[in-house]
């Protein structure tokens, strides 16, 4: 917990003992009892105790020699490179990637859809939404790994493409209500002086519109992006020669040849090489682009 | 625009540059400047009279006939009619809600008229089959809040919708562009953010923009009703100056000093009718009908 949430926390606890249900209750800054600051500082220091106690339990509880042994096994950890980086977070970004520029194809077409004064278009939308939200990405994995070939044979769809099959459908429902939402933040007036000016409704969406919806729904998109990054992991599951893998399949090879857990410790800090620059850029553009929908 | 009250569709020529009819007009400029800011240059006294020789006897620029509009049950407006001519300003004033600026938005289709019928420039914009992106661009509308477009600098806002729309060169449009930013006095704003401007600014970016699309005639929805009074007086200017160089008008206001000084023709509306219509100086300083009295008493001495 933080200092943040402790004045709740001793509203909560003082409430019974100072207010009878009788009296009327006193104004805030004359309650009786301890004061407001005193309770405060008791409660930070509550807080303070179970962190510690939590963390000597641990300390405590843990075999810290086969810990070590397990996942911190620095041969092993070595004999991962240079293909971690190579290969597998080669991989893994390139999987992300394919996945979110369909997703966001996908997706624009969607939330399009999904405003559309052609009903059909609509309905559509809203089924495809809410089907894809409903499924775990692991279901659509399987059906598409499995079904695409199946469907399609004549087609010899490579490993790739099902790939980034799968990862598109996952994000582009969240990403189309996303984009929807972002394109209902552009305020009313814009659209209305782009038409006076006689730009047409669709000339407006992509003139006007979409580039001010994108500014709004860029710290969104950009964890949608965190998040494929590890839907990608689910990849592992479809098999794949050694050129194919990505950080979850070279990780579960190299657990059975080394059988260490290590590997896991590696791709784990790989993940965050990836994940913790795109939080920080998301914040960044939080700050920067985060109040444009309320200027005129 | 013709009233309950009956107006001649062709009023004589004279009516409108009588000099008799101009003194009361006149008289008021020296209000409407105390009140409106600071005295622009352009429309002394002395030069406003020339600007109203309106040529009433050719087509009008706008024709608005037995227009209706309703939002569900709601009539917002009924049975308007009426007609703006070339180099005609028009200002239309009336209490909040009387359907001002349904009435201007019904002119450009951004609302559509659930009945009548609106012809600007010979050409129907009710017909269904009409191409209403070409026939908007030849009318410039001036919105409350400036709807600037907020992702791009003064100068694209500027130069977008005439390279999209008019699909001019982009040096072409630049050109326009700041000769229209001259215009309203912001040629040193051309590549700022709309977001670093003052609201007095804004609007006069606005009213720059609308310009570069050479409309023949331009609507104006309160256009200095967001504004700081402070800043209020640039931008009345800005639109003195358009009138005075002959650009057709028509502005719903609240600014009862520009109405009268720079209006050729006031129209007050309320309850979705126009209640009466004349000459500014007639309409605002000597109405006939109880209800404008009553609007133009509470508006001008809010206090008591
Ligand atoms: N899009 C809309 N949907 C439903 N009702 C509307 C809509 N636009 C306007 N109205 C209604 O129409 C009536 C007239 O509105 P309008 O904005 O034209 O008045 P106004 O004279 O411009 O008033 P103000 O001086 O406050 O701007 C109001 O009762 C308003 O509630
Ligand atoms: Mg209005």
């Amino acid at each position: 917990m933080t200092q943040d949430s402790s004045p709740a926390a001793e509203t909560r606890t003082s409430d019974p003992s100072t207010r009878p249900a009788s009296d009327p209750a006193p104004p805030p800054h004359v309650k009786p009892g301890m004061s407001k600051r005193k309770k405060a500082k008791i409660s930070r220091g509550i807080q303070y105790a179970i962190l510690l106690i939590a963390l000597a339990l641990v300390v405590i509880a843990a075999d810290w020699g086969r810990l070590a042994e397990t996942f911190l096994n620095v041969d092993v950890a070595l004999d991962m490179f240079p293909e971690v980086i190579t290969v597998a977070l080669k991989n893994t970004l390139l999987f992300t990637l394919l996945g979110f520029v369909l997703g966001l194809a996908l997706a624009i077409v969607l939330a399009l859809m999904r405003l559309s004064s052609v009903g059909p278009y609509r309905w559509i939308s809203a089924i495809y939404i809410e089907f894809f939200r409903g499924l775990p990405a692991l279901v659509v994995f399987l059906v598409m790994g499995f079904g695409l070939p199946v469907a399609f044979p004549g087609m010899g769809l490579s490993k790739l493409v099902v790939i980034m099959i799968a990862l598109g459908l996952v994000s582009s429902a969240y990403m189309a209500e996303t984009i929807r939402a972002g394109i209902q933040a552009v305020p009313k007036g814009q659209v209305e002086a782009a038409r006076s000016l006689g730009m047409s409704s669709s000339r407006a969406m992509i003139t006007i519109v979409l580039p001010q919806a994108f500014r709004i729904i860029l710290p969104p998109l950009t964890n949608e992006l965190i998040l494929l990054t590890k839907d990608s992991s689910l990849a592992y599951i479809l098999g794949s020669a050694v050129g194919g893998r990505e950080l979850a399949a070279l990780a579960r090879a190299e657990i059975v040849n080394s059988a260490s857990l290590t590997p896991f410790i590696v791709i784990a800090l790989c993940y965050l090489v990836i994940t913790i620059p795109l939080s920080y850029l998301s914040r960044v553009l939080e700050r920067k682009f985060g109040d444009v929908g309320t200027k005129s | 625009m013709s009233t309950p009250t009956g107006d001649t569709p062709h009023p004589p020529v004279a009516c409108e540059t009588d000099p008799a009819a101009e003194a009361p007009a006149t008289g008021a400029h020296a209000a409407g400047t105390h009140a409106a800011g600071s005295p622009t240059t352009q429309a002394s006294p002395a030069e406003a009279p020339a600007r109203h020789r309106v040529d009433r006897t050719g087509e009008p620029i706008v024709r608005i006939t037995k227009l209706a509009k309703s939002f569900g049950d709601n009539e917002v407006l009924t049975d308007i009619n009426g007609a703006v001519h070339r180099g005609e300003v028009v200002c239309i004033i009336g209490p909040s809600g009387s359907g001002k600026s349904t009435l201007l938005r019904c002119i450009n289709l951004l609302e559509v008229p659930t009945s009548g019928e609106i012809i600007v420039d010979g050409q129907s914009m009710t017909d269904p089959d009409i191409d209403i992106d070409a026939a908007r661009t030849r009318i410039g509308m001036v919105f409350q809040s400036f709807n600037l477009f907020s992702h791009l600098s003064v100068r694209e806002n500027l130069t977008v919708p005439q390279r999209k729309v008019l699909k001019r060169s982009k040096a072409e449009a630049d050109r326009v562009a700041e000769h229209n930013l001259e215009r309203v006095g912001l040629s040193d704003k051309i590549d700022a953010s709309p977001a670093s401007l003052s609201g007095g600014q804004q609007q006069r970016a606005a009213i720059a923009r609308a310009l570069s699309m050479d409309p023949d005639v331009m609507l104006f929805d309160e256009p200095t009703s967001a504004l700081d009074p402070e800043l209020v007086g640039d931008v009345l200017n800005v639109m003195r100056s358009l009138a005075d160089e002959g650009m057709t008008m028509i502005v719903v206001t609240h600014e009862m000093a520009f109405a009268r000084d720079v209006a050729d023709r006031v129209v007050f509306m309320a309850d979705g009718i126009v209640v009466e219509e004349g000459p500014a100086a007639q309409v605002i300083g000597d109405p006939q009908q109880e209800r404008t009295r009553e609007f133009l008493h509470r508006v001008l001495h809010p206090t008591g």
